[in-house]
């Protein structure tokens, strides 16, 4: 079986007016069906522009200048906005790391969920209030009835991301995009919620790309591990051996800065 | 084991509230400690755990509700802010974004050299000598002296801001999460300096940070807080490695480490803290805490040290505690040997 998303050769550049940009140079890797794979790398080394790329999310000045996006294989490069906005939401989900931008503060989470749901599934209102219920359920918040009807400045941190897992995955997504979804987080908090994702990509056999700067969220929760540095994968692979056997420098230099215990010399 | 110094820093009791909304949320709820000269002390914890308020508390930079702070043996509580200035140079700080931190219409030069023309007689010459100085021992480049703060990376800016919280030889630097907005290959870079500016230049910091593994790589001793109390304090190993406390128990289970060949991090806490605005009664912990029992919901929990680790002590009805009361009328719990 081929891969769920095949990315090939991406480049994608900023056109501004102190000159080019060039944010992916060269980005080529793939996600199997049922995996999670980790994006390894630190702010502006490309992992955000990786997800607006497939997305399709990418603005003026910037865009795609070489390269294929292939999802399901169909090439998202070439795909009309018509098109895209048919796959945001409904075939790749997308979660953001602040509950607090990505969700509407003047509509309850409800009704959020419902105009989501009703853009991409034909549905009575009814119907989709049914399967937000069921969806804000499978996340593991409790009293949905309530919470349904409550506004997002209502929500705790950590059940604000759980809404925003829910809406990711309410319209059974093949591909869930999780962009920095714990950075947010208290660390009591942050293994509660890649456990939920863990468990919801197993139970629905789709697949993810987990997006972070920090080792230790794909340490336990990604099969592959992919380390990026300045619009380049520099290293990728099953995750035990990018961790404990890194080839790169700076995969070596991103390890010794992460493991806990004491460093050299104290 | 014990130290008969004197702290440099001691804080008694402190509690602070803020009025809100009819209501008072009660930031910091009666936490004691001590800090001596040249060593490290971590204060860990959630946000809302109270401890930026416990920092900008020692620091001056908000007004307490009740307890004492005790500075190199005076009374600072209640310093009023011309006399405060003045202890100031010996009392510095370090804040989480230096992008925040740093005036950006100022050279970083100048910004290093401010401290130098407030607290110290030094000409202009004086001066710029020892900002580059100053420069060498925060290992930046002296070329960067005239440059502004946004032409510096994160970890050059941060470095910016260590040169000027030690430009005045302090006692004390207060360091907020110092390397919570850097890049992780950065952190363990400001991680060293720090440490090795304390072989150096002797002088003491309060690390407020919720980040373990900075937390660990720097402190010879932790304080655990949670919703404005000391949940667990004690020299660092004994609390990272002996951990007591249901909440620390849990704040290390959870954590997410790099390393996929040990455990995979357990949820063992349930829940999210809760508001300071509506304390529950008993303790803090009890309606997350995997060993609450009838009693946790209705008696707070008092610090005392563990039974067989008398320097380390925890809140905690369900452990092994003895009530110790020394002459200055609270626990001993840090010993004098706390690099170890």
């Amino acid at each position: 079986m081929t891969a769920l998303l095949s990315v090939e050769d991406l480049r994608t550049s900023f056109f501004t007016r102190k000159g080019v940009v060039s944010a992916l140079r060269g980005v080529s890797f793939e996600i199997g069906r049922g995996e999670i794979v980790g994006l390894v790398g630190e702010s502006g080394s490309g992992k955000s522009v990786t997800a607006a790329s497939i997305l399709g999310l990418v603005r003026p000045p910037g865009r795609i200048v070489g390269g294929r996006i292939l999802f399901d294989g169909r090439d998202l490069v070439t795909s009309s906005e018509r098109e895209m906005r048919h796959i945001r939401g409904r075939q790749i989900g997308l979660v953001l790391q602040s509950p607090r931008t990505a969700l509407n503060p003047l509509l309850s989470v409800g009704d959020q969920m419902v105009n989501i749901y009703r853009a991409h599934v034909r549905a009575s209102r009814q119907e989709a209030w049914a399967a937000c219920l069921a969806m804000l359920e499978a996340v593991g918040l409790s009293d949905v009835e309530r919470r349904a009807r409550s506004y997002p400045n209502q929500f705790s941190g950590g059940s604000a991301q759980r809404v925003l897992i829910a809406i990711a995955l309410l319209c059974n997504p093949k591909l869930l995009l999780a962009d920095e979804p714990t950075t947010a987080l208290d660390v009591t908090i942050q293994a509660q919620i890649l456990r939920l994702l863990q468990d919801s990509i197993a139970r629905t056999g789709s697949s993810a790309l987990l997006i972070t700067h920090d080792l230790g969220a794909v340490a336990h929760f990604a099969q592959r591990t992919m380390v990026m540095y300045r619009g380049e994968i520099v290293e990728q692979g099953p995750t035990l051996s990018v961790i404990t056997d890194p080839q790169h420098p700076y995969t070596a230099a991103l390890v010794a800065a992460s493991l806990p215990g004491t460093p050299p010399g104290h | 084991m014990r130290s008969s110094a004197i702290p440099l820093l001691e804080v008694r009791d402190l509690i602070k509230t803020f009025p809100a909304h009819g209501g008072v949320v009660h930031a910091v709820n009666g936490v004691s400690f001590g800090l001596e000269a040249g060593s490290t002390l971590g204060l860990v914890g959630e946000s809302g755990s109270g401890k930026t308020t416990v920092a900008r508390c020692v620091t001056r930079l908000t007004n307490v509700s009740s307890g004492q702070i005790v500075f190199d043996g005076q009374d600072i509580t209640h310093l009023d802010r011309g006399a405060f200035r003045r202890l100031r140079a010996r009392m510095q700080m370090v804040f989480q974004d230096p992008a925040d931190s740093l005036n950006p219409r100022m050279r970083v030069g100048a910004i290093v050299a401010e401290p130098l023309m407030f607290f110290t007689p030094l000409s202009k010459d004086e001066r710029l000598r020892k900002v580059r100085a100053l420069f060498a021992q925060v290992q930046l480049d002296e070329d960067l002296i005239d440059r502004y703060p946004r032409q510096l990376s994160g970890g050059q800016q941060q470095r910016v801001a260590i040169a000027r919280a030690i430009a005045t030889d302090p006692a004390l630097v207060v360091l907020d999460e110092p390397t919570s907005a850097l890049d992780v290959s950065v952190r363990r870079g400001i991680v060293d300096l720090l440490r090795s500016l304390q072989e150096r230049l002797g002088m003491a910091y309060l690390l407020i940070s919720h980040d373990l593994t900075t937390v660990e790589w720097m402190s010879g001793s932790i304080a655990v807080m949670y919703l404005g109390r000391v949940a667990e304090i004690g020299k660092a190993r004994d609390v990272l490695a002996e951990a007591s406390h249901p909440y620390t128990e849990g704040l290390l289970a959870s954590r997410l480490t790099a390393d996929p060949r040990l455990p995979p991090p357990e949820a063992l806490l349930v829940g999210e803290i809760p508001s300071a605005f509506n304390l529950p009664p008993g303790c803090p912990l009890h309606g997350r805490c995997p060993e609450a029992v009838e009693e946790c919901r209705l008696t707070l929990p008092v610090l005392q040290p563990l039974k067989l680790a008398p320097t380390h002590a925890v809140a905690c009805l369900r452990r092994d505690t003895v009530a110790v009361v020394t002459e200055s009328g609270r626990p001993e719990l840090i010993g004098e040997d706390q690099r170890g």
